[in-house]
């Protein structure tokens, strides 16, 4: 606890900083970018949650820390509020002296508007203050609320303001919906969600998670018998596949488009994982693989390169081939090297492959900055999966099959020596681990899967440019992967849909979206760096009817009690 | 029959001379302590039959084949393991999944098994992870098999080190301090145990030891280094009579006026 006269100043600081973020915000454009994105109609937009989400965080933060009387948090809270108000209150004032806009392009006179809620000078600034001070109030009450309440109140509000940001998908998914469709086009409005739906959902999302807050996994889990067990996991499994199968027919061709986007990074991401996650080789120019496979499908089945063009499927063993190789001969002379070298050295290694792609010399075979047009695309029989909706199919089985591939890997005897490379490569080959063999196998699985993004890639557009093959795209599978969890199968679905699917639906965020990485990875190191969803390891020494057993029982007393002898 | 012979061994850091001809015969099912100050050159010499340095110059027979210069894999896959100064564990690993790293030579599933899991790979993973348990009891740590091997404690890390090492079945052990850090009964228990190991499992071991009770408690033969020589060897009683290593431990004065405290007591 902190000393009596110092909380107070603490409470200023931690508003000034509160203050300064949203103040980066606002300067940077993103405030006044989504200043007409609703959450709720008339009521509240994404650009202001942008402003005063940083001044509640801080209030919030200032009042946990203070841990002192009601009376007093309260009042800190508001003096945090009030102290980053007032930092954007300088910034109005300080935008009519002078022409910030020199300078800050989007300090404009739109801002100011939207920080002074459209009214003159004096009301408004008042008013931004007024508000500034009563969001840290409610930032302080939020801390002294049972926990149960806050939970409940946090998780609701979120959701809400995520279905509130997805309107455009959820209205496109909704109209096959029939009944429900209707209820979706009250709680809608033309941006954003409508006032009484906002309500009917916090209460609905409230009610769940404050009913599920009390019961406990384990006593949930415990009540069934390994067989239930077994039939609700096959359930559940049954019902992910319908709803993947029927997934591009409910959302339609603009969002199937996105699906496949996500699927080939999710496709990457599975691979890389291998490399970075399993193996633990910092790899930067995975990007390398994913061209080499697009190019090689490319050079072998458009009908502008090729003597005798190859289909899909006669195409794809020589792409996976190709991109396997040169995962073989980046793997060599980067064998003895660890860590940041290594990083390095793919990272130029990428460029290379860009570069050669883009180069004149080698125009005549890969097309230089024209690319490659009319690749082929996978065609079984009558079925042709040309299109966005059909190659989904195509993508999704990819990404099974790999999932399937990387699981068995994982918990085999090459996937353990890739992990004990990872922990310690000397022990490892004191081990009697061959860490040539080991680390080039992780290096030539990963490109495998990595070539068969690419040839979906190339099948997608039905073209490879090497404008596609940017560093960025490295970056952003590595990103996938620490956001989903290193190591973490389930981690890469969960980080591939997180970090590509929502930028590809919140559209207004695409310029923001590497602003929006950055706070990203930054806070995720801080608070949560094993990722959302952390590697587990797979328990063998006790059968699972044993871990179920309930906690009431006593445990069995083990032989050896302390392990000692 | 020797299992470990070092025949003039010697490793060069730049100028310095870590090891200079170490001459070093290990018995078979002895347990052979290698003793002296710090930066002596003991954990080079370890350093060296485990495949980590190459000696500039000397061979290193195993069983009567020369191993000099063979890269760690190999000289594990002839049977030779370690443990090291500072616990070194796979920590994010659970303590099963160590010990399967450990057996690593004496598996044969490779990719293809790993993905099909096929009869074989799967009766050969089966026997590994009961042989693992078998491991894990052995040196105490039933009940253990799935924790990260970061959350043991201390002392149970080193017996998972030694679990590991044991795993892939060597004739040599080499242990590097494995009492270090420990306090009096837990050492005594790495003493018996380490007993154990050679009682019955008929492991050759080398040890390099710093306590001096641990040292003449269980070692059938000492050797000395200091400066990278090898200043003496012997059984513990002619190790304690040795004016050179009561020197080399106390300084020159020391030794005089110990020698005499030796032969009057």
């Amino acid at each position: 606890m902190l000393r009596k006269s110092s909380i107070w100043v603490e409470a200023i600081r931690s508003g000034l900083i509160g203050g300064a973020v949203a103040l980066l915000l606002c300067l940077v454009g993103i405030v006044a970018a989504l200043s007409q994105k609703m959450i709720i109609s008339g009521v509240i937009s994404m650009g202001q949650i942008l402003v005063f989400a940083p001044i509640f965080i801080f209030a919030y933060t200032t009042a946990r820390r203070a841990a002192t009387k009601t009376v007093d948090t309260l009042l800190l809270g508001a003096l945090a509020g009030l102290s980053s108000g007032a930092i954007l209150t300088a910034l109005i004032f300080l935008g009519q002296v002078i022409n910030l806009r020199a300078m800050f392009v989007n300090a404009s006179p739109d801002l100011y508007k939207l920080l002074n809620f459209g009214l003159t000078l004096g009301p408004g600034t008042l008013l931004l203050l007024g508000v500034a001070a009563i969001t840290g109030l409610i930032g302080a009450v939020f801390h002294l609320i049972p926990a149960r309440i806050r939970n409940t109140l946090s998780q609701a509000i979120l959701w809400v303001a995520l279905i509130g940001l997805l309107r455009d998908l959820i209205m496109t998914v909704s109209q096959s919906w029939g009944p429900a469709a209707l209820l979706v086009k009250w709680m809608f409005a033309g941006s954003g969600l409508t006032l009484p739906g906002a309500i009917f959902l916090l209460a609905l999302i409230g009610g769940i998670t404050y009913w599920r807050y009390g019961r406990s996994k384990l006593t949930r889990v415990n009540k069934q018998s390994p067989k239930q067990k077994q039939w609700s996991r096959w359930g559940t499994l049954a019902v992910l596949a319908l709803i993947l199968i029927l997934l591009p027919r409910i959302l339609g061709v603009f969002f199937s488009d996105i699906l496949d986007n996500v699927g080939i990074y999710i496709l990457m991401g599975l691979g890389l994982n291998i490399v970075v996650g399993f193996a633990g080789l910092l790899d930067l120019g995975y990007v390398a693989f994913f061209a080499i496979g697009a190019y090689t499908m490319g050079v072998l089945t458009s009908p502008e390169l090729a003597a005798t063009p190859l289909t899909y499927w006669q195409a794809l063993p020589f792409a996976l081939g190709v991109a396997v190789l040169s995962g073989f001969v980046l793997g060599l002379p980067v064998l003895k090297m660890r860590g940041d070298y290594l990083a390095i050295v793919t990272l130029g290694f990428g460029e290379i492959v860009r570069l050669l792609v883009l180069s004149d010399w080698l125009r005549p075979w890969l097309g230089g900055t024209q690319g490659i047009q009319h690749i082929a695309h996978p065609v079984i029989g009558p079925l042709d999966f040309g299109s966005q909706q059909m190659l989904y199919y195509v993508i999704l089985a990819g990404i099974v099959i790999t999932t399937f591939i990387a699981t068995r890997l994982k918990d085999s005897r090459l996937g353990r020596s890739w992990m004990a490379l990872r922990e310690d490569e000397d022990v490892a080959k004191a081990m009697g681990i061959n860490h040539v063999t080991t680390k080039l196998l992780a290096f030539m699985s990963g490109a495998f899967f990595a070539g068969l993004g690419g040839t979906l890639f190339a099948a997608k557009l039905s073209s490879a440019y090497p404008q596609s093959f940017q560093f960025l795209v490295s970056i952003n599978v590595v990103s996938l992967i620490i956001i989903g969890g290193m190591g973490s199968i389930p981690g890469v679905l969960v980080g591939g849909l997180v970090l590509m699917g929502l930028p590809e639906i919140l559209r207004e965020f695409a310029e923001y979206r590497y602003l929006v990485y950055g706070a990203l990875l930054v806070a995720m190191m801080l608070t949560r760096p094993e990722g959302l969803v952390p590697e587990a390891r797979r328990r063998l020494e006790l059968h699972e009817e044993k871990e179920l057993a309930p906690l009431e029982e006593p445990q069995p007393v083990l032989k050896n009690p302390g392990g000692r002898r | 029959m020797a299992v470990l012979v070092g025949n003039r061994v010697t490793k060069r850091f730049g100028g310095l001379e870590a090891l200079s001809k170490i001459e070093l015969e290990v018995e078979e099912q002895g347990i052979h302590s290698i003793i002296g100050p710090n930066g002596a050159g003991k954990t080079t010499f370890f350093n060296c039959v485990t495949g980590f340095y190459s000696p500039e110059e000397g061979e290193i027979l195993l069983n009567g084949q020369n191993i000099t210069g063979l890269s760690p894999d190999r000289v594990t896959h002839l049977g030779v393991s370690r443990t090291y100064q500072n616990i070194r564990l796979f920590k994010n690993m659970t303590t099963v999944e160590n010990i399967l790293v450990g057996m690593h030579p004496l598996l044969k599933s490779g990719l293809i098994g790993g993905i099909l899991r096929d009869p074989r790979t799967m009766r050969e993973e089966h026997a590994a992870v009961e042989e693992a348990k078998r491991l894990l009891q052995f040196v105490g740590l039933t009940g253990k098999g799935d924790l990260m091997a970061k959350n043991l404690p201390y002392g149970q890390q080193r017996r998972l080190e030694i679990a590991r090492a044991l795993a892939s079945k060597p004739t040599l052990l080499l242990l590097d301090e494995p009492t270090a850090g420990m306090n009096p009964s837990e050492t005594q228990e790495m003493m018996n145990f380490t007993r154990k190991l050679r009682d019955e499992l008929g492991i050759t071991i080398l040890l390099i030891e710093h306590q001096m009770r641990v040292v003449m408690g269980i070692s059938d033969l000492i050797t000395v280094l200091d400066f990278g020589q090898k200043i003496a060897e012997g059984t513990p009683a002619e190790i304690q009579k040795n004016s050179r290593v009561i020197e080399a431990y106390l300084g020159r004065g020391a030794a005089s006026g110990l020698g005499q405290a030796t032969a009057t007591a």
